[in-house]
């Protein structure tokens, strides 16, 4: 190659114009073909890092639905664990769960959607935004040490792990959640409806939960639900206040109770292939029930999106 | 952003007697959770004193933790918890960045929207589910393929010796990589949209490729809100606790390398805080859990900051 490139030099100096055009000419072909080179290679290298992101998903998704779709069976759905040795059911987490978490919905939905009232019709600009940005903060506090706060106050002083504060400290998640997304929906409520009603002499209070509230009702909903979604898979907060429960409690609050992510946790990390099992199976109603709030809301604002 | 007009509102300056009831009415609950988030601060530091008092400086730069003897030092979780979060940043940044600028900026909408629903569905996915699947899929997994792979080419360097167990730091840093994507991504992705159209019109307009496009007029002008989006990111990576509890190993010593059973501050609590003696071994765990909040509050802080003067979307608000 290098004997090539020697006997060609004396031909085409580089002095020589023509050349020296088509040279130049060539370049520009070459840094062409670079750009459209490195265009298309990060083009497809994001769409890479798009399907990389895909593959957890499926991995999850599917193991969960194989190996929790094989562990289902109706005794897990109907009866509680057994008092001696292993097997039984997970109707204890099942049961738990359907109480803490309405309680905890109970607790949360005034509290969120009222503060998003004060935040989106009457607060001042600068009290909004503080109680937004508190709002933002809570929602990045790590959940285990809001499982500690309620510990504190609900747990500590009465000696005693019970289901009333596992509910606290999963309405204390879901809040900030129920008050960003209510807000949201507040302000897409157009000022004309506002106005039309406040012009019609309506006082405000009737004007907030007749016309703004009623309208964004859509879009107020869609939060309640994620942040229902978002507190039945919460295992952290729980650990300290509902502690968790072998027994099936049905109504009393005042005593440990379990939960389906409890359940989910306790079982995998017992070396223990039944109860194993059971952690997957427990995961697959989980996720099933998660998904399904998930799409349902989402997929309804999605199809708005499209429409 | 200061030329937006204030979003419509009912309330404004009111007299009658309902509506002033009304007005301070919401305004308690809005105020509640202001108070939700100091009272939390307050708990934590009251009943964390104890072992802080007692250990002052010891207590961040002790390496041990021993209940029996009574001596607790919080640098190994500490240290755990930094290097889980760090591995997840470093795998979990620049797909997340590059799936944001793929759904953004070059895309089909057709593609795009699917996309998008598919991670925000990995966000809704439970942290225990997540650490079920670690335990008994990934880290096996890993295990036989990546960490073997991994020791076998690079093992020379110290950080990246073996033994490999399938669980441990690397496990958990992976989990925590899938579990704080979607957050890059979906705020990244925002910050991008946000970016005025001329922008792109312009260098599109004077030859650019669609690439230069993105990484010239675009991304510039991201870069801060992108650089909140991954610390926010950082930030729930720091504190997740379920999933990274079950695949770590719970290791109690300084990992020396990625590949170490280690604790971080989240797990260290979750395992030992029910077991632990009320008085100064429940302060101690407490304070730990103080620790945690005052590294995850500031760069919570931080990032909202760039994300919001970036784009003026904190998680989608307005001011």
């Amino acid at each position: 190659m290098t004997a090539a490139g020697a006997s060609l030099r004396p031909i085409s100096g580089p002095r020589t114009p023509a050349p020296g055009d088509i040279a130049r000419r060539i370049q520009r072909a070459g840094l062409g073909r670079r750009r459209g080179l490195a265009d298309r290679g990060m083009r497809t290298l994001a769409l890479v890092a798009s399907l990389t992101a895909l593959v957890p998903l499926g991995g999850v998704l599917a193991f969960v639905a194989i190996k929790g779709a094989a562990a289902l069976n109706l005794d897990l759905l109907t009866k509680g664990p057994r008092a001696l040795g292993i097997g039984g059911g997970a109707l204890n987490a099942i049961v738990g769960t359907a109480q803490m978490v309405p309680l905890a919905t109970v607790i949360a939905l005034p509290v969120g959607i009222l503060g998003a009232v004060y935040v989106a019709e009457f607060g001042g600009q600068r009290s909004a935004a503080v109680v937004r940005f508190a709002a933002d903060v809570l929602v990045g506090v790590p959940s285990i040490l809001i499982g500690i706060f309620v510990f504190t106050f609900l747990v500590l002083p009465f000696r005693q792990f019970n289901a009333f504060a596992g509910s606290v400290a999963l309405a204390v998640i879901m809040v900030p959640v129920v008050l960003r997304t209510t807000e949201e929906a507040l302000h897409l409520v157009p000022a004309s409806l506002r106005e039309a009603s406040l012009a019609l002499g309506v006082p405000v209070w009737r004007t907030v939960l007749s016309v703004t509230l009623r309208t964004g009702l859509p879009g107020i909903l869609t939060g309640a639900m994620l942040a229902i979604a978002r507190a039945m898979g919460e295992t952290a907060p729980l650990l300290f206040t509902a502690l968790g429960s072998r027994l099936v409690n049905v109504g009393n609050f005042g005593q440990p109770m379990d939960a389906l992510p409890l359940f989910i946790y306790r079982n995998a990390t017992q070396p223990n292939a039944v109860l194993n099992d059971q952690a997957w199976g427990a995961a697959f109603l989980l996720l099933l029930v998660v998904l399904a709030i998930n799409v349902l809301v989402r997929g309804r604002s999605w199809g708005r999106r499209i429409g | 952003m200061t030329a937006r007009s204030r979003p419509p509102r009912a309330g404004g300056r009111t007299s009658r007697l309902p509506d002033r009831v009304f007005r301070s009415g919401s305004g308690l609950f809005g105020a509640s959770v202001v108070v939700i988030l100091v009272v939390l601060g307050v708990q934590l530091a009251v009943n964390g004193d104890q072992a802080l008092s007692t250990f002052g400086t010891g207590f961040l730069t002790g390496s041990t933790w021993d209940p029996v003897a009574g001596i607790y030092g919080a640098l190994p979780y500490i240290v755990g918890t930094i290097a889980a979060a760090l591995i997840a940043v470093t795998l979990a940044a620049p797909i997340g960045i590059l799936t944001a600028i793929f759904l953004a900026e070059l895309a089909p909408r057709r593609l795009a929207l699917p996309l998008t629903f598919a991670v925000e569905l990995l966000a809704a996915i439970p942290s225990v589910v997540y650490g079920l699947w670690g335990v008994f899929v990934l880290g096996p997994v890993l295990h036989s393929t990546v960490e073997a792979w991994i020791v076998d080419t690079l093992g020379w360097i110290p950080l990246f010796a073996g033994p490999t167990f399938g669980i441990g730091l690397f496990a958990a840093g992976i989990i925590l990589a899938i579990m704080i994507l979607p957050t890059i991504v979906s705020i990244s992705r925002d910050v991008i949209s946000a970016v005025p159209d001329s922008h792109r019109e312009a260098m599109l307009a004077l030859g650019a490729t669609r690439w230069e496009t993105v990484s010239r007029a675009v991304l510039p002008v991201a870069r801060s809100g992108i650089a909140g989006a991954v610390i926010l990111g950082l930030g729930r990576a720091l504190g997740e606790t379920m999933a990274v509890t079950m695949v770590i190993g719970n290791g109690e010593h300084i990992p020396t390398s990625i590949f170490s059973t280690a604790q971080t501050i989240a797990s260290k609590i979750a395992t030992t805080f029910n077991e632990a003696q009320v008085g100064l071994q429940t302060s101690a765990l407490i304070a730990l859990g103080l620790v945690l909040l005052v590294i995850t509050l500031t760069l919570n802080v931080v990032a909202r900051f760039l994300v919001w003067r970036a784009a003026g979307v904190s998680g989608g608000g307005r001011t």
